[in-house]
Order: C-alpha cells, then sequence, then structure tokens
C-alpha cells in the first residue's frame, strides 16, 4: 500500500512537473510594484489607481500570445513583456484582462479604449504611428523559415528554396518574396497552423513568416521542427497605446530599458521562445519618442 | 495603373487560369464517371448498391466543400495518404460534386418512360446493357440544363482550393490586392471576367448539345 501511495505521489509529482513544464509560465515572479508614484492626470496614475488594464494580445501564436485550448489564460512572449509593464503599474498578472486583437482591430482598439495597451507581434511602421503610438521596438525580428528537422543541414536560408514547396499564408508578403525573390513553389494555406500540419505531414518542405511566429511552433515540438538561417527582412514588435499620450511612451520606453537591464526580459524569452533551443537575442535600441 | 500594371494583370490571370482549368478539366471528368456510375446505383434492382448511392448522396452533398477539403487536405495525410496538393483538390472537387451529377442522372432516369426499359428487357438486354444502350442515352439528354448547372457551380468551386495549397485564379486576385491596392476593381473585374468566360464555354457547349439531341419542350 504505502508502495503505492508513494508511486501515485510520484506520478502526481512528475505531473506536475510537466505541467509546469508546459505552461511556458515564468510569471508568477513577475515584479509587481508596491506603490508605484505617477504625475497625476496621466494614464499610468489612472490605470494605477483602478488596479487593473486592458491589454490586447494574440491567442492564435503559440509562443508570443497564444490560449491553448481550455484554458483561461494566454501564455507567450507578448504575455510575459506585458505582465512586466503590467507590474510597472502596480497591476499583479490575475488582476490583467486580456482581449484577443488579430492584425486588423489593433488600431480600432485602441483608438475606441477597447484596450489600454496592445502586446501583439505588433510590427512598427509608419503607417500605423500616424494613427497610435508604438512604443520599442522589444523585439526585432525577419522573415525566417521553418524546416523539419531532417531538412536543417539541406534548406538553411532563402537560397536553398529554388523549387521546394514553401508554405504561407494566401496573399501574404512573405509568400510574394520566397516566390518572388527566391523562386520557391508557393503553397498557400489560410492560416500558420494549416501549413505547420503540411509541414510535418511531408506535404510541403518550408513553411515562412516572421521568425517569431516560427519559433513558437519550433517550441512547441523543438525535437521535430527547426528555424534555419538568418532573417531576410525587419520586422520590429513594438506596444501600441493611445496616439500622443507623451508620459506613456515615456514610460513605457523606461520600462522596456529597465527589462533589459534586470533579467526580466529575458526571462519572459526564455520562458516562452526560448524553448525552442535559441538563445535570448540582444535587446534592441528603444526609439526615442513613439509618434510618427 | 500603367502598362506594367496591365501586363502583371494579364500574366498572372494567365497563370491563375491555366491552374483552375487543369483543376476543372480533371474533376469534371471524374466527378461525370463517379456521378453516372452512383446513378445508375440508385436505380439498380440491387438493394445494396441503391443503399450505397443513396448514402454517397447523403453524406457528399450534405457537406460543405470546405468541409471535405479540409478532410483530404488535411485529415488524408495524418493516415500516409499523400498525393500532391492538385490531386487532393480533385479529389475533394470530385467527390462532392459526383453526389450532384448522380442526382442529375437520376432525375433523367427518370424521365424515361417505364415502356422503354421494359421493351430493352423484352428483347434479351440485361439491366446493364438496357441502362448503356436505351436508358442513360435518353436520361442524358433530359438533363442537359441542370448538369451545366453542376459543372458551372464546379467551376466557382473550385476558387475554394486557394486556400488548400493550389495557386489557381482566386489566389493570384489576392496576390494581386496586395501588390496593387489601388486597383482593387480592375483586379476583381479581371478575375470575374475570367471565370464569366469560362462559364460562357459551358454553357455554349450545353447549348449546343441542346439543340442536337435535347428533348423538346
Amino acid at each position: 500500500m504505502a508502495l503505492k501511495k508513494t508511486k501515485a505521489f510520484a506520478t502526481m509529482a512528475a505531473l506536475a512537473l510537466t505541467l509546469a513544464a508546459c505552461g511556458g509560465g515564468g510569471g508568477d515572479d513577475v515584479a509587481v510594484e508596491d506603490s508605484p508614484e505617477f504625475d497625476s492626470g496621466t494614464t499610468m496614475a489612472e490605470l494605477a489607481d483602478a488596479g487593473k488594464v486592458t491589454i490586447g494580445v494574440k491567442f492564435d501564436q503559440p509562443g508570443i500570445g497564444y490560449m491553448p485550448p481550455g484554458a483561461d489564460v494566454p501564455e507567450g512572449f507578448d504575455i510575459e513583456m506585458a505582465k512586466i509593464v503590467a507590474g510597472k503599474l502596480g497591476i499583479a498578472p490575475e488582476d490583467i484582462t486580456w482581449k484577443e486583437t488579430v492584425s486588423d482591430n489593433r488600431e480600432p482598439f485602441l483608438e475606441n479604449g477597447t484596450v489600454d495597451l496592445v502586446l501583439a507581434s505588433y510590427s512598427i511602421t509608419p503607417e500605423r504611428r500616424e494613427v497610435v503610438g508604438q512604443a520599442g521596438p522589444y523585439y526585432v525580428t525577419g522573415q525566417q523559415l521553418l524546416v523539419r528537422e531532417e531538412d536543417k543541414d539541406k534548406i538553411t536560408g532563402p537560397d536553398d528554396l529554388e523549387g521546394v514547396k514553401t508554405c504561407s499564408v494566401t496573399g501574404s508578403t512573405s509568400i510574394k518574396t520566397v516566390e518572388e525573390e527566391f523562386g520557391a513553389e508557393p503553397v498557400p494555406f489560410d492560416t500558420y497552423s494549416a501549413c505547420v500540419t503540411q509541414l510535418e505531414n511531408g506535404s510541403v518542405d518550408v513553411v515562412t513568416t516572421d521568425g517569431a511566429i516560427l519559433l513558437g511552433y519550433a517550441a512547441e515540438t523543438p525535437d521535430e521542427l527547426e528555424v534555419v538561417g538568418e532573417a531576410f527582412s525587419e520586422e520590429r514588435y513594438g506596444i501600441g497605446f493611445q496616439k500622443d499620450d507623451a508620459e506613456m511612451c515615456e514610460f513605457l520606453t523606461t520600462t522596456l530599458t529597465d527589462s533589459f537591464e534586470d533579467g526580466s526580459y529575458d526571462e519572459a524569452f526564455q520562458s516562452t521562445l526560448g524553448e525552442s533551443g535559441v538563445e535570448t537575442p540582444e535587446p534592441p535600441a528603444v526609439d526615442e519618442g513613439c509618434t510618427a | 495603373m500603367g502598362p506594367e500594371y496591365f501586363s502583371e494583370l494579364i500574366s498572372r490571370l494567365a497563370d491563375g487560369f491555366v491552374v483552375t482549368l487543369q483543376l476543372l478539366g480533371w474533376s469534371l471528368l471524374f466527378s461525370t464517371i463517379i456521378g453516372t456510375a452512383l446513378g445508375a446505383m440508385r436505380v439498380s434492382p440491387l438493394a445494396p448498391l441503391r443503399a450505397f448511392g443513396t448514402a454517397y448522396v447523403n453524406i457528399f452533398r450534405n457537406t460543405p466543400l470546405v468541409v471535405l477539403f479540409l478532410i483530404v487536405v488535411v485529415g488524408l495525410p495524418g493516415i500516409g495518404f499523400l498525393p500532391s496538393f492538385f490531386w487532393r483538390a480533385v479529389m475533394a472537387l470530385s467527390l462532392y460534386t459526383a453526389a450532384f451529377v448522380c442526382e442529375c442522372v437520376r432525375s433523367g432516369v427518370n424521365t424515361v418512360e417505364a415502356g422503354q426499359a421494359e421493351a430493352a428487357r423484352s428483347i434479351g438486354m440485361d439491366f446493364g446493357q438496357s441502362l448503356r444502350f436505351v436508358v442513360l442515352p435518353q436520361a442524358f439528354r433530359a438533363v442537359i440544363p441542370p448538369l451545366a448547372s453542376v459543372y458551372i457551380a464546379l467551376t466557382k468551386n473550385t476558387s475554394v482550393a486557394a486556400v488548400f495549397g493550389i495557386t489557381e485564379a482566386t489566389y493570384q486576385l489576392s496576390n494581386l490586392i496586395r501588390d496593387f491596392p489601388g486597383s482593387l476593381w480592375v483586379n476583381f473585374i479581371g478575375i470575374a471576367l475570367g471565370y464569366i468566360l469560362i462559364v460562357a464555354v459551358i454553357s455554349a457547349i450545353a447549348n449546343m448539345f441542346e439543340r442536337r439531341v435535347g428533348v423538346a419542350a
């Protein structure tokens, strides 16, 4: 009987460890400021007083912003970065309201106040800075290639794509680049996860889009999938906020810079995208000012 | 919208519609063969064959085409079935359209008077012979317009393949919208004209057959 109990205990412990490992956690030890001081009237003061914040994130990008089936809290690198920002406002992770944003509704959600901040693989562009504020970048990625583990020596960069079946989303710029510049045979699907399924079953040999998104898929099955080669475009992920909020810009810029220095950035990366086996990248230089 | 844009438009339309026509051609061929065989089953004297035909039609006619594509393109590779995306798309389109062809054939058979089949039997033809030489030829000429509608629907259904690995006309439309967002309407009209042209050809062939062999109303 005693043995059985021990066994059961061991199983439980192993299960708990596995769950912890799967969670991509790291979020529980995010520093939450006790009672941060902000100038009255600023958005930060309002949020800190309210003790809650609504943050727009992606729910469908593993490793970056992903809502696992059945879970009620999303996980990923963007989520961890959002927790760091909320922590500086004195808001604990459980007081954050996560709002799903898709690529097309991020600007409207910020403009009409549906969300206070957006961390959703949100590339900084001059066009977007015309309508919203974007602080950062906190991560610089670019188009890369995802291949099966056994092909990683055969396909090492875009120059190896000539005539190779390469999957990306219909109408994306990624599929255009590999087709027109590198002569790949384009295979269009409607989502990246559909592409990854086709990569896994051997119907295509490469999936291409932002490296960060690919790393997320590689992190799910690090033994089977591998991100190869250098990025051959540049996407700079930033934090979106309401346009012309200069104090918010300054606060976010400082928060990002601090996170690069105090190790919280490294921790956020390692517990999420880092699971795929890549090192934390050198933190990018944050832009001065956050508007166009 | 300079001459560069128009040459790009024409070359992409050509690329896309070549693939669309290939999809259409093969799917039309296979769906007609399978559909006719199923139609024969549905009117056969053997109960198991009739049951099979009925079950097929109920399953494939009631399943949305996108779901069939998902099963063929995403599901089948899971059990080791890995033809190219083109043949997977042809398979989904053919299996789907066959259910509609079958029902056309069956309604055509119903227009053939029972006396025709009885006469065929009385001169010693078996079921297969009477179907081939007496019933089906008369059935087909009665269903030229609805069959043409089925093939026209098939033409438009090939566009679903754009998000299942096929670079056909509708895929080219998304590329055109991405690269020339300012020419949205021209892009759209270009693609629409291509489909209209294909449908016009199908209609013309159907009209020709109808004039020659069709049953006068």
